[in-house]
């Protein structure tokens, strides 16, 4: 161990100090506040400890967008840093932790775990289900998540943050060019965010093959159920390669073993090969969902049933069988010869070809439609000629040949910030405006939603158009300066003005979501957009704890919509409700959090034994949880849900459409 | 489960008595044969994909129940990754320059 105690605490430089005070200052705010309003029972029995899945679901969100502001306030400071010449902002090894940082969290802890919460609340109610497979398991993939999260965000303060990239690269990544123990936390926070994410994806592949509604063959779901499906298939193919190479990674840095070293017959780039094994995999992980909840927004608003849905779900098929064939194309600069690198250029621009599929789609089911531009649509619409501009640069670094050209350019940097806001984040705000409705019972604000998507729509292209051209001039990525011979200054400086309109149109986010909490008209419509097509717009407006009073037979592929067309009745007779049977909350779920959370952080902190000796702490929460005695549950009794449907969206009326 | 097409006892005693000779055939090869290293490694390792495919069909069920289809595509599906990973690192690691 070679760690300096009185460095635990990294507040020398002023930036460190103040946001070590104001996480203080806040955190005694929030326990205060919480007591003097004498809210902790209520929190840890409502949420907390909640099985319900919509729940989880949101705080899921919650979790992701706290984690959005840490890695936007890591880009508004890295594109600060570069907005003029020879900036002095932050030192080289800042600037380093820095884009690490930002690169991490928001893959790990704002993209996935927002499609989580997404994927929380909205496939139960898809498929006609009360609840998840395994309720208690969900929570606890919650809390292991949260728990990685909090783990590698102590990092900046406790002990150093990572500074070798989101993809830390052997070897700088090894002890042998990065001693100390800031690199731990990647490996070991990680890991345990993994669990996490085997968590879900097995949770819901159970939940989506064996819970739907009677009726609903594996072709009538909806879009964003099978895209969740695949989703959950790839991870689960995927995940275990990253465990593994975390893992090898781990114990070269804490126990000295050489996998990845350099010295002892290490292979330093077997770590890229496993990484991409993995990452590649990774990026449709977090762009299959989004490609459903476009799909289902434009189908919504469009009023039109969705063009191609057959073709749509083997798109989503045939690319996640070509999303493990493609790992190569990161690093083609390896050197490794024009043979494998012509074999992965050809499957990498193969890929394309479904993604293609899956645009025309779009337009296709947008044409002819009466385009309705609430907030939802006005973000799909934006989705697609951005999510385009990604992938058609993607084919480009696709190219073998001419990747050598944009290799480790702001080129890259442009195109994947084009494929993973451009996709991810214009989805998954179009998913929040779509479906908050339905879960909090008021729309979010339509004036502030436009400021919040034009803000942020023109300051992401703003801030990463011109990184397209500034790559091609050669500008490299992670660079933390650059003298004004260059000529790069003006575009970067063009960049940040976008960083800054992004994040003015993120507070218009954040004022509308507390502004229309307390000002926007409540509504108990079940059908909350009037043109809903799938089941959850049969559930009262906001949805019950238990989804369905009674679980739908479905007849066809958008069946809400089917049921509209057809005059079938929307509603059931009250007689057939009955007590609902749900799932107890459960305390270790949170036990285990702080379990994995003291284990993590003893075996970044290279206590070897005692690390070791850590682990039984989680195992010690699955023994409690097997051998206590089992939890049965508790019933709502059916005079409650009657109540609670006559309440809530009672009006057995449907919008004509 | 659908009991016509469970393995019977006897099925159950030749996949045991087939995966016993295998593997102390494995062991004998490498121990006592003279065979050289590569030939010994080629010979074990066919030795162990029979006893996987025996081990999958005579004890774990996979032609077997009514999710037989299911169980077959994501073993098939599994076996294709499996090969992917491993064999894909191992070309992509040695491809261009060998690795001593």
């Amino acid at each position: 161990m070679d760690i300096k105690w009185d460095q635990i605490l990294i507040i020398e430089e002023p930036i460190m100090f103040w946001t070590f005070i104001g996480l203080i200052v806040s955190s005694i705010g929030l326990v205060a506040g919480l007591t003097y309003f004498k809210k902790w029972g209520w929190l840890w029995r409502e949420w907390l400890t909640s099985t319900d899945a919509k729940k989880v679901g949101i705080m899921y969100i919650v979790l992701a967008i706290v984690m959005l502001v840490r890695g936007g306030i890591d880009a508004l400071m890295m594109k600060y840093q570069t907005a003029v010449p020879e900036n002095t902002f932050l030192s080289s090894q800042h600037f380093n932790e820095v884009f690490s940082a930002h690169g991490t969290i928001m893959i790990f802890f704002m993209a996935m775990p927002i499609l989580f919460g997404i994927m929380n609340l909205v496939v139960p109610l898809q498929i006609g289900a009360r609840d998840v497979a395994f309720p208690k398991l969900n929570l606890l993939g919650f809390w292991i998540t949260t728990a990685a999260a909090v783990l590698y965000n102590i990092a900046f303060l406790v002990g150093g943050s990572p500074d070798a990239g989101w993809t830390s690269y052997f070897p700088l990544a090894g002890k042998e060019f990065t001693p100390g123990i800031g690199n731990n936390y990647y490996y070991v926070a990680l890991q345990i965010s993994g669990f996490g994410s085997m968590i879900i994806a097995i949770n819901f592949m159970v939940t989506i093959l064996k819970m739907r509604a009677p009726g609903m063959g594996l072709f009538k779901m909806p879009m964003f159920t099978w895209t969740t499906l695949i989703t959950c298939l790839i991870m689960i193919i995927a995940f275990p390669i990253f465990t593994i190479a975390l893992l090898a990674g781990m114990l070269d840095r804490v126990f000295g073993s050489h996998f990845f070293t350099v010295a002892d017959g290490g292979l330093d780039m077997m770590w890229a090969n496993l990484f991409w094994l993995w990452a590649h995999p990774e990026v449709y992980i977090v762009v299959l969902p989004a490609f459903g909840i476009i799909s289902e927004v434009v189908a919504t608003f469009s009023k039109k049933r969705l063009y191609g849905y057959h073709s749509m779900v083997w798109a989503v098929i045939v690319i996640s069988v070509f999303s493990l064939l493609v790992w190569v194309h990161h690093f083609y600069t390896m050197g490794v010869g024009p043979t494998v690198n012509s074999v992965f250029s050809i499957t990498t621009l193969a890929i394309a070809v479904p993604t293609g599929i899956k645009l025309f789609n779009w337009l296709f089911t947008m044409r002819k439609g009466r385009i309705a531009f609430e907030q939802p649509m006005l973000w799909a619409l934006g989705f697609i000629p951005t999510f385009l501009i990604g992938g058609v640069t993607g084919v480009m670094l696709g190219m073998a040949s001419a990747d050598f050209q944009y290799h480790n350019t702001l080129f890259l940097v442009a195109h994947f910030h084009y494929t993973l806001v451009g996709g991810v984040v214009y989805a998954v705000f179009a998913a929040i405006y779509y479906w908050w409705p339905k879960f909090f019972g008021f729309k979010l604000n339509h004036k502030l939603g436009n400021w919040h998507f034009w803000l942020f729509n023109v300051g992401f292209n703003l801030s990463f158009f011109p990184l397209f051209f500034l790559g091609l001039d050669g500008a490299a990525r992670r660079m933390y300066t650059y003298s004004a011979e260059t000529g790069f200054g003006p575009l970067y400086m063009l960049s940040f003005i976008g960083t800054l309109l992004i994040a003015a149109g993120v507070v218009f986010f954040v004022i509308n979501m507390v502004y229309s909490s307390l000002k926007e008209k409540r509504i108990t419509d079940r059908d909350v957009w009037g043109t809903g097509r799938t089941l959850e717009w049969l559930v009262p407006t906001p949805v019950p704890a238990y989804n369905f009073a009674v679980i739908p037979k479905v007849e066809a592929l958008d069946e809400v919509w089917h049921r509209k067309e057809t005059g079938k009745a929307l509603a059931f007779d009250e007689k057939e409700i009955k007590d609902i049977h749900m799932p107890s909350h459960s305390g270790l779920p949170f036990y285990m959090f702080v379990a994995f959370f003291i284990s993590g952080f003893l075996f970044v902190w290279e206590f070897q034994a005692l690390a070791i000796a850590s682990l039984a702490l989680p195992f010690l929460g699955m023994a409690i949880n097997s051998f206590t005695s089992y939890d049965e549950g508790y019933y709502i009794p059916a005079k409650e849900v009657i109540e609670t449907e006559r309440k809530g969206g009672g009006e057995q009326q449907w919008k004509a459409k | 489960m659908s009991s016509k097409t469970h393995a019977s006892g006897v099925g159950n005693i030749v996949g045991y008595v087939l995966g016993l000779i295998l593997t102390f055939a494995a062991v004998w090869i490498v121990l006592e044969s003279s065979l050289a290293t590569s030939m010994k490694w080629t010979i074990i390792s066919i030795f162990a994909i029979i006893q996987a495919g025996l081990q999958l069909f005579m004890f774990m069920h996979m032609s077997e129940g009514e999710d037989r289809d299911a169980k077959v595509v994501h073993t098939v599906y599994a076996i294709f990754m499996g090969i992917i990973v491993v064999f894909g690192s191992i070309w992509v690691m040695t491809a261009g320059h060998p690795i001593g």
